[in-house]
């Protein structure tokens, strides 16, 4: 053999030895037959295959750099003990698993996944049930969270946690996950500069989306469904939602979107279908409304006198019970062309604008934002009278609170 | 026998004042005009209650006093009959009520199955049907509290005002004097003294479902989330039915004509 030859091929051997990763398989029948065993044995960057079966191994710790892969969704028991995976090491990926009962504490936040101090840790494709808390993150940067199931069945709200739960957090990517049944869907604290996208939280006990002092986050395309109490935003500035959907958030309390403390941010082309209160606005400043749908919900926005800078354009208000509720009679947001189907003026220069200005907050909103119970009487006749008069001379109605350039079309969005 | 003889001669007497038939005419006007001006069903649908609140309520009521004021010859012939009075008074009642139902039923409803009206048109023709009878029992009513047939329409007329008007007013007085109370069940048990609030609320829990929820206490969530609030108002618009037409031949049986 040619000498030169050899050492080329030895060369690439030993290459090979470093570079490339190795696979350790774990099987209930094969040689290592523990997720643990098979950690202790694997160096960093090593790939870690788990074949179908169930594992009690109590808490798993992983501490370095690895991949687990499941093959074939085995099963991971956290024997309503244990949290099941605890990642304190940075470029870990956990994929393929289906990872069950989690142990229920009022001390600790048990998760089925926990992270501390892992950055760029990536959780795909793994099936979450009867979990205290789902994925739970903190203190770490770059995380991927995708194409997850997380579901919990019939507890009471104290006795779970959030679905996919972030603390203290920047550039995490949730893409493509379903949270069901948990306290809340996806639980932001101080989480930066990331994405939330493609994702359906419902019939959680508390908030579909809760999120709090956590800036220049954005969120697209989710579906936010019959949550205990809708979607919660607060303390937090430059925020973008766009094309998500609210729908049957329904109670007493209840918000599609409730925006606390928020400023500088962007809703646009949302839909608010059938929710109590589609929006509810407090202490919001310089936010910008244009292309959302609100339909058929108890109120369309209510917008605290705390509120100020808003702007509320192109949107389509349609077959909502009171489209528009405030509580005081200063006006400092400009809702300026809209689409409101109770509108009932004229447009003789037939440019599609109505000439007369369309004023959304009628007689009775007020009354009914003082005496909730009064809104048994709604339309009845004698209501009917009265916001009548109410409209022929204002005297208890937010007199400046009006879209000047209503449009007499509904907007076409969302096509 | 005699009962189903009495409805047919007083349904043709009916058929031949023609009144019916402009009645029915009118409603299916007005209903084919709102659905051809405006394409969305719900705002169809909400135009289309304010008639069923009040125009249906103020022509079954006026309507069924002056009938009975004219036929009082009729009914004084049939009585020199060997002939029940409550077989008499009865069959007047079905002839009246079955009028006017049918009246609406195609007035608004042959449209409404043509366009499509969707479970909140079904509702609307519901409790159509159930006010009209409300105020045939109740102008019957009024007709044998007095031989006068002025006095009769009037109180016709006082009543149609004090439900659709007056009752409205007084509750919404009470709401704002105890705001304070937790004023759930008293609220719900007030409307239920009043038909047309009755079928209000029937309508409210198809229209305004969104909004109903958003109130405290179990009581109203159970109430307006389930099929309960349905077959609470079914049930006591059956008893504003019953009890003024009851009472009504009580009167008629014992009263000297």
């Amino acid at each position: 053999m040619n000498p030169f030859r050899f050492h080329i091929a030895l060369l690439f051997c030993v290459a090979g030895l470093t570079a490339t990763a190795k696979i350790h398989v774990v099987s209930p029948a094969g040689t290592i037959k523990s997720i643990k065993q098979a950690l202790e044995r694997a160096l960093a960057g090593d790939t870690i295959l788990v074949k179908p079966g169930v594992y009690r191994e109590g808490n798993i710790l992983i501490t370095k750099p690895v991949v687990l892969l499941g093959e074939g969704r085995p099963v991971v028991e956290g024997e309503n003990k244990h949290e099941v995976f605890s990642v304190t090491a940075g470029q870990v990926t956990i994929s393929g698993f289906r990872i069950i009962n989690t142990g229920v504490s009022s001390i600790k936040d048990l998760a089925g996944i926990g992270a501390m101090d892992a950055h760029n840790l990536v959780i795909r494709d793994n099936e979450l049930a009867e979990t205290f808390f789902g994925i739970h993150i903190s203190n770490s940067r770059n995380s991927i969270i995708e194409n997850n199931r997380l579901s919990v069945n019939s507890r009471s709200e104290y006795e779970t946690g959030n679905g996919i739960h972030l603390w203290q957090s920047t550039g995490a990517t949730i893409r493509n996950n379903t949270v069901t049944g948990h306290r809340d869907g996806i639980y932001f604290e101080f989480v930066t500069a990331s994405r939330i996208e493609d994702n359906t939280c419902a019939r959680n006990q508390r908030y579909g989306l809760h999120f709090m002092f956590s800036h220049d986050d954005e969120y697209h395309r989710n579906v936010f469904r019959e949550n205990g109490a809708g979607v919660a935003v607060m303390y937090t500035r430059n925020v973008t939602m766009t094309h998500n959907l609210f729908e049957k958030n329904w109670g007493n309390s209840v918000y599609g979107l409730l925006l606390k403390d928020i400023s500088d941010s962007k809703v646009n082309n949302n839909r608010f279908i059938q929710n109590t209160i589609a929006i509810y606005m407090e202490g919001t400043s310089r936010t910008e409304f244009t292309g959302n749908t609100f339909q058929s919900n108890g109120w369309g926005v209510r917008l605290q006198a705390s509120c100020d800078g808003n702007t509320f354009t192109g949107n389509n208000f349609k077959s909502n019970t009171f489209d528009f509720a405030t509580n005081g009679t200063l006006v400092l947001n400009t809702i300026n062309g809209n689409y409101w189907d109770k509108y009932q003026g004229y447009d003789l220069n037939k440019d599609g604008i109505g000439d007369v200005p369309y004023r959304p907050v009628n007689l009775y909103t007020m009354v009914v934002e003082r005496i909730p119970t009064a809104v048994l009487l709604w339309r009845s006749f004698l209501v009917f009278l009265l916001d009548r008069a109410e409209k022929v001379f204002p005297a208890v109605t937010p007199e400046n609170l009006k879209d000047d350039y209503p449009s007499l079309r509904p907007y076409d969005l969302h096509s | 026998m005699a009962m189903t003889r009495v409805i047919k001669y007083v349904f043709y007497d009916i058929l031949r004042t023609r009144f019916i038939l402009l009645y029915t005419l009118f409603l299916l006007v007005s209903t084919i005009a709102m659905f051809q001006l405006d394409t969305d069903t719900g705002k169809v649908i909400l135009s289309l209650m304010n008639i069923v609140l009040m125009v249906v309520p103020l022509v079954s009521i006026v309507f069924s006093t002056i009938h009975f004021f004219n036929s009082y010859e009729f009914i004084e012939l049939l009585l020199a009959q060997p002939v029940n009075r409550k077989v008499i008074f009865l069959g007047e009642y079905f002839a009246v009520a079955f009028s006017l139902c049918f009246a609406f039923a195609a007035g608004v409803g042959l449209p409404m199955f043509f366009y499509g009206g969707g479970t909140s048109g079904i509702t609307l023709l519901y409790s159509g049907t159930m006010l009209t009878l409300v105020f045939v029992s109740l102008a019957f009513l009024s007709s044998v509290l007095t031989r006068d047939k002025a006095k009769a329409i009037g109180i016709a007329l006082l009543f149609w005002f004090y439900f659709s008007l007056i009752y409205d007013g007084l509750l919404m007085w009470i709401i704002y004097t105890f705001m304070d109370y937790p004023l759930e069940k008293v609220t719900l048990a007030l409307v239920s003294l009043n038909p047309v609030d009755l079928a209000r609320i029937l309508m409210l829990l198809q229209l305004d479902i969104s909004a109903l929820m958003g109130y405290t206490g179990a009581f109203y969530k159970e109430f307006f989330g389930s099929s309960m609030g349905l077959v609470f108002s079914s049930l006591v618009l059956l008893v504003w039915i019953i009890i003024p037409v009851w009472g009504a031949l009580r009167i008629f049986i014992r009263k000297d004509l």
